[in-house]
């Protein structure tokens, strides 16, 4: 009974029942999710004591000027970013013709095996997917094996060769550790620029073919610019997995520090948590700007 | 160079198109004329728009020939055809504006940004559309994004315009504007246009000739008065014509040689026991509902033989004394029962 008068009384007042379903959950997704983050982010307006190497806690702009005026550190951002760049752009060329596959083409059961196979890889254990890359990529591994039995270890010993990317074997160059990061975010670019496709309806493409667009032209002129919010949306998902991650460049390619190795090492060993969290800072600073060049080139206008 | 006295704009020779089990368009053969206003006219899964779309070059046959002004285009891609389509969800880009979208025919042929731009406007002004070239198509009525559709097709100067229910998704008010619009429109520019309805309204107060779909297969094609006082099969009697239908068996207990059809307004309802007129053929019933429409009385009549036949009758006539359950003899002349061959 009072159940039922509850009921009639929340339905006479939607605002209430509003209140009443939200407040909760944004509680606990403004003090756990948000509220943590900016605590930590705050942490970088702190500086560390040289000699006593304790936190000082007052308001400074300190650790962000070590951040942009210490050249080893200017180099872990921009080697950082120049992998997430190239995983990203690599992750939507491979990415774009198998959603347009699955979005365009793929009927009933192949549709569906399309889909449970691009994330079936995503179902098991980070770290084990990681590992079994360095064995796969170590000198005496599968994939050198295998160059070397198709009379293309010459083209492997190329690529090692180039200046920067290369190294003794692929899994201990930045080469290798590019294939695996690409390998491992490839999904997440995949589902949402299949999501994206999805939505454009096939009486679109049809009319610009009537209206004399060659396939090519088509493809440039509908169907990308309809995409491209799930590219944005994918990209953003490759990218800053990428800036953030740790373990692959833990396992995986050239000692070179990545940012997310710099955070873990800053906030463990050396007790810099203001540094740490201003590193932490530099991917949200790089997304931002990522999306709002993304924006000012219209990659949102169709949503 | 041979030249024909005319060559069909569109000519169907034997075509089908098969999916699976089913013949979505089964050995049809016709042809449109230059500046004709076609209609093709059926319900839904008939094959009229498995045909439209043969014509616009979405979908080749799986045998026969499509020819476009007297050339086999049936392997020719839609983009390469002198063929526009009005799509029944209108198919507007909506990352681009009114004017980008009207304007995007030239754009892909490589006509230069000012005088795409310049036809798009004069385009826009055909379809009383000018101040809109700004918007987005989401920003526009269900009515406003239908002229950029034609004004789109349009814009290519295509020989021929093809129609897929352009007014399906408008209101009624607006549907009659439109089709005023259309036919006007179609006179002024003199290009042959395929209309694809299931409307027999429609088809018959707009076409110069239409053609019935049923089945994958075309059961008339003639001009809209012929259809509706000359139907030749009971499906077009019963489709275009709204008729009532006597079937063979019906037909010969009713003394008729052949299954017939009798329009609604030709029929009179009498009391049972009232004798047959001269010239005038009769069937038994019972009334089971009597719809008042304004300027007619509908009275739906059980026939003896099961067929519900519906009576009009003009306001002022309705036979005294009879309601829902008389027994009722229903009668119309001769000369009215038009023979059906099928």
């Amino acid at each position: 009974m009072t159940l039922r008068a509850a009921s009639t009384f929340l339905y006479r007042r939607p605002a209430w029942y509003l209140a009443l379903l939200l407040v909760p959950p944004l509680l606990w997704f403004g003090t756990v999710y948000l509220g943590s983050l900016f605590t930590l982010l705050w942490q970088s307006f702190y500086r560390i004591d040289d000699f006593t190497a304790q936190i000082v806690r007052e308001p400074t702009l300190e650790t962000y000027k070590l951040l942009v005026t210490q050249p080893a550190n200017v180099d872990i951002v921009l080697r950082t970013l120049t992998m997430a760049v190239a995983v990203t752009i690599a992750c939507a060329l491979i990415a774009l013709p198998i959603a347009t596959y699955m979005a365009r083409y793929a009927r009933g059961r192949m549709k569906a095996l399309f889909y449970v196979g691009v994330m079936l890889p995503m179902w098991t254990s980070y770290l084990v997917k990681v590992y079994a890359w360095r064995q796969l990529l170590a000198k005496e591994g599968i994939v050198a094996w295998a160059a070397g039995k198709l009379g293309l270890a010459g083209v492997l010993d190329a690529a090692l060769a180039a200046p920067g990317i290369g190294g003794p074997s692929l899994s201990t160059s930045y080469l290798g550790m590019f294939l695996v990061f690409t390998y491992m975010w490839l999904p997440f670019m995949i589902l949402p620029m299949a999501a994206a496709l999805e939505r454009v309806p096939g009486s679109l493409l049809q009319a610009s073919a009537d209206l004399g667009a060659r396939p090519a032209q088509t493809f440039r002129n509908v169907v990308l610019p309809l995409a491209v919010p799930g590219i944005a949306a994918g990209s953003v998902f490759t990218f800053s997995l990428t800036l953030g991650d740790y373990v692959i460049p833990n396992v995986v390619g050239a000692p070179g520090y990545f940012i997310g190795m710099m955070v873990y090492v800053q906030q463990g060993t050396a007790g810099n948590i203001p540094l740490a969290a201003a590193f932490s800072v530099v991917p949200i600073v790089l997304i931002a700007v990522y999306l709002a060049i993304a924006k000012r080139f219209g990659a949102f206008d169709a949503l | 160079m041979v030249t024909e006295a005319m060559t069909s704009a569109i000519e169907f020779r034997a075509v089908s198109r098969i999916f699976g089990d089913v013949r979505a368009v089964d050995d049809v053969s016709f042809a449109i004329e230059p500046g004709e206003f076609f209609a093709m006219l059926g319900p839904s899964g008939s094959g009229k728009t498995s045909c439209l779309r043969l014509v616009a070059g979405f979908d080749a046959p799986d045998a026969g020939q499509v020819l476009l002004d007297g050339a086999d285009v049936s392997s020719v891609p839609p983009y390469d055809r002198n063929v526009n389509t009005v799509f029944q969800d209108y198919a507007l880009f909506p990352h681009m504006t009114v004017l980008e979208n009207v304007a995007y025919g030239p754009r892909v042929k490589g006509v230069a940004r000012g005088e795409r731009e310049t036809r798009a406007r004069e385009m826009l002004d055909l379809v009383q559309l000018a101040p809109m070239g700004e918007r987005r198509p989401a920003q526009l009525s269900g009515g406003q994004r239908q002229r950029v559709a034609l004004a789109r097709a349009l814009i290519n100067r295509p020989k021929v315009l093809l129609l897929d229910e352009p007014l399906g998704a408008l209101d009624l008010k607006l549907r009659e504007e439109m089709q005023i619009e259309l036919k006007g429109l179609q006179k002024k520019l003199g290009i042959t246009f395929v209309y694809v309805t299931h409307d027999q309204g429609e088809a018959l107060s707009m076409a110069d000739r239409v053609a019935v779909f049923n089945k994958g297969k075309i059961e008339q094609l003639a001009a809209p008065r012929e259809l509706y006082s000359r139907p030749r099969t009971e499906f077009v009697a019963r489709f275009v014509g709204s008729a009532n239908v006597a079937p063979a068996a019906l037909a010969s207990t009713l003394g008729a040689a052949q299954a017939f059809a009798v329009r609604g307004e030709n029929l009179t309802v009498h009391a049972a026991d009232a004798g047959v007129p001269a010239n005038a053929l009769a069937a038994p019933g019972t009334v089971v509902a009597v719809q008042y429409h304004g300027a007619v009385t509908r009275w739906q009549v059980q026939l003896d033989g099961g067929e519900i036949w519906s009576a009009q009758v003009a306001e002022g006539r309705e036979p005294a004394g009879l309601a829902m359950g008389s027994r009722v003899l229903l009668s119309w002349p001769r000369d009215s029962a038009v023979a059906l061959t099928a």
